[in-house]
């Protein structure tokens, strides 16, 4: 298995902040989506985020809610995640499923840390779920050496970002502004801060997510946290390409833009 | 549970038994804290309290009567029918006692904005009504299959001042506009409070929704008892989400000999697949911040709900509902769409009364229990609703239109 860890600390060594791109299995379709996964990876991203599609995506904005439309009209299965998984991890990058919660529970929490823990996934991002109501997940991850990764964002107490970073194992991922994902014209100083605030309360990689669209924004969140999180712009990618060459060559080159980012940033 | 001894009335989210909790985004939390605490300091303030109970008589109409129904009565077994009016409150429904109190909250919590999600639109009616009355900007979201259903509470809302939302993605109903509500809250929380409708939702929602609509329960318990000398047998309620039917049911909770029974939305039937039955045709999961019944697919996606009855379409129901059902103190059974419209005309023609659709159910149900007992029983009904916005549907579905032949 390939737990995001090593991966963190392989960029720290060598300066830089780490590439985490998101997609979610089954947009257009699932072959296709591991395809882009595939070109993401190949264009420098150092950890995949494979979303599974739900039908009540109340976190994500417009671009990821119709791309997981798509993805459910098509008939893509959260088993269909577990094996996008396993193409990424067997190409030796790690793999972490961003899911909402229904899912693992209906599955099974601990049948599904179990698939997970078969086809080399790294774990799990939860972004509907919270330390607090966790108990099955933590036990079941901490049996099968799962990755955890909870959210912290601008709004939380510093009792419970102490709390949600203790919780997490891999990183820990800081929302950077109060709001659903969408690619946004800046970052904003609200992520800045957060990861202070995360910093001094724990010694957890600390990665930030939402609104990064191109190398520049990459760099200036690579300045000051341990990874950059891209999700809604490598969506608009496929869905803006008209064929499906165009698509992977048009992911593979906004990662090479963000991850040419990522090691600007602690030049400056 | 051991029977009799624990008093079911005292229990408080997060959770009812294995339900409730709060599945959300940890954004949230903060908020759902900041509300907790605003709603548990404010129900010990005798100046909220009386600023509420102030508003329930001079404004919305409290308490609201009983009236008997003895011509409808006579098709459901000969048993005494007895009807909670909540449908003669300010706006039409029950959902102004829980809005007014969300509404005092929001201001002592300095916050300026509220939003809402609105199926049948009473909901956000009673929050467009609220928020025009406090002065704060209010924005409803309510998916675009029901702006056309109800398009008479869309003109009214706008009329009241809010702005409203159609939500054009999903089943583009009530799920739908909760989905909206939650992604707008989360973005605009520090001056935004979600004034949520029902009884569902993650923690304090739950308890705080039934604690603010369980001023109907402890009403009719006393007008029943002044009225028959005695607690009734059943009490019926239509269940979406469950605000009215924990809102009638909670003040008998400990009266063990009172049964409690809640119809769901039984749609096409629920052997077809297109219902909204969550409890009868769900299963446990998590959906819209806390585990419940919810209405999903093997895999956990949500299953679209079906209902003649835009404020029952809904594929979950609040935590506390499926904990009494759970626990077997209360029972919830499907009503199907034609035997809803059967004892929705049945009250129009007999006694003169228009109900919601929604409340529809609960009278289909109330024939069903007057018959099993007969003429010694006595039925409570929570008229949750009046239909002056189901008209139209009504008139449809009985063919009444000009031109339709009838």
């Amino acid at each position: 298995m390939t737990g995001v860890g090593p991966v963190l600390a392989r960029a720290k060594a060598e300066g830089r902040a780490a590439l985490v791109g998101y997609l979610p299995v089954g947009f257009p379709d699932v072959e296709t989506s591991i395809a882009a996964m595939r070109a993401m990876v190949a264009g420098g991203v150092d950890i995949v985020e494979v979303g599974v599609p739900y039908s009540d995506p109340l976190m994500d904005g417009p671009v990821i809610q119709a791309a997981v439309d798509t993805a459910l009209q098509q008939g893509t299965r959260p088993r269909d995640a577990v094996a996008a998984a396993e193409a990424v991890a067997s190409a030796g990058v790690p793999a972490l499923l961003m899911t909402y919660w229904n899912i693992v529970d209906r599955y099974g929490v601990r049948r599904f840390a179990t698939d997970l823990a078969r086809v080399g996934a790294a774990g799990l991002i939860t972004p509907d779920l919270i330390p607090d109501e966790a108990t099955e997940w933590l036990d079941a991850s901490d049996a099968l050496g799962l990755d955890r990764v909870f959210l912290v964002a601008p709004s939380s107490t510093d009792e419970r970002l102490k709390m949600t970073a203790q919780a997490c194992r891999g990183f820990v991922y800081a929302a950077s502004v109060m709001g659903v994902t969408g690619t946004r014209v800046s970052v904003g100083d609200a992520a800045r801060v957060l990861v202070q605030r995360t910093r001094t309360v724990s010694d957890a990689p600390v990665c930030v997510g939402l609104g990064v669209s191109n190398g520049d924004q990459a760099a200036e969140v690579a300045g000051y946290a341990d990874g950059v999180i891209v999700g809604s712009a490598f969506v608009q990618r496929l869905a803006e390409a008209q064929d499906r060459s165009a698509a992977l060559g048009a992911v593979r080159s906004l990662a090479e833009d963000l991850a040419a980012g990522v090691r600007r940033g602690r030049e400056r | 549970m051991s029977a009799g001894t624990v008093s079911l009335r005292e229990a408080e989210g997060p959770y009812f038994g294995a339900f409730g909790g709060r599945f959300v985004p940890e954004a949230l939390v903060a908020a759902l804290d900041e509300l907790d605490v605003a709603f548990r300091t404010a129900m010990v303030d005798p100046a909220f309290l009386a600023e509420l109970g102030s508003l329930h008589r001079s404004y919305s109409g409290r308490p609201s009567i009983v009236t008997e129904v003895p011509r409808f009565a006579e098709h459901a077994g000969g048993a005494r029918v007895l009807l909670k009016r909540e449908d003669l409150n300010h706006t039409g429904s029950h959902k102004i006692n829980n809005v007014l109190g969300q509404a005092l909250l929001t201001r002592r919590m300095g916050k300026t904005r509220v939003i809402a999600e609105t199926g049948a639109g009473q909901h956000g009616v009673a929050t467009a009504t609220a928020a025009a009355l406090m002065g704060l900007s209010c924005v409803v979201y309510m998916g675009e299959e029901d702006t056309r259903r109800q398009a008479l509470n869309v003109a009214r809302m706008r009329l009241l001042g809010a702005e409203v939302i159609p939500v054009a993605i999903g089943s583009r109903t009530l799920k739908d506009a909760i989905n909206e509500a939650m992604r707008d809250w989360v973005t605009n929380v520090a001056e935004t409070h979600y004034l949520l409708g029902t009884v569902a939702g993650p923690h304090p929602f739950p308890t705080m929704v039934r604690d603010f609509q369980k001023i109907i329960g402890e009403e009719a318990r006393a007008q029943v008892l002044d009225l028959a000398g005695r607690l009734p047998d059943v009490v019926c309620a239509c269940v979406g989400g469950g605000s009215n039917a924990i809102g009638v049911f909670h003040a008998f909770l400990d009266d063990r000999e009172v049964e409690l029974v809640g119809f769901e939305a039984g749609g096409e039937g629920v052997e077809t697949g297109r219902h909204a039955a969550s409890i009868t045709g769900g299963l446990p999961g998590v959906l819209h911040g806390n585990r419940t019944f919810v209405l999903q697919d093997e895999d956990g996606q949500t299953v679209e709900s079906h209902s003649i009855s835009a404020g029952l379409d809904y594929p979950g129901v609040g935590p506390e509902h499926s904990w009494l059902h759970d626990t077997g103190r209360a029972r919830y059974q499907p009503v199907p769409d034609a035997e809803a419209m059967d004892a929705f005309r049945l009250l129009c023609l007999t006694e003169g009364i228009i109900p919601a659709i929604e409340s529809a159910h609960a009278l289909a149900g109330a024939i069903r229990e007057g018959r099993r007992l007969g003429p010694d029983g006595l039925v409570l009904v929570n008229l949750s609703g009046r239909g002056d916005k189901d008209v139209d549907t009504a008139a449809r579905w009985f063919g009444l239109h000009p031109g339709s032949g009838s």
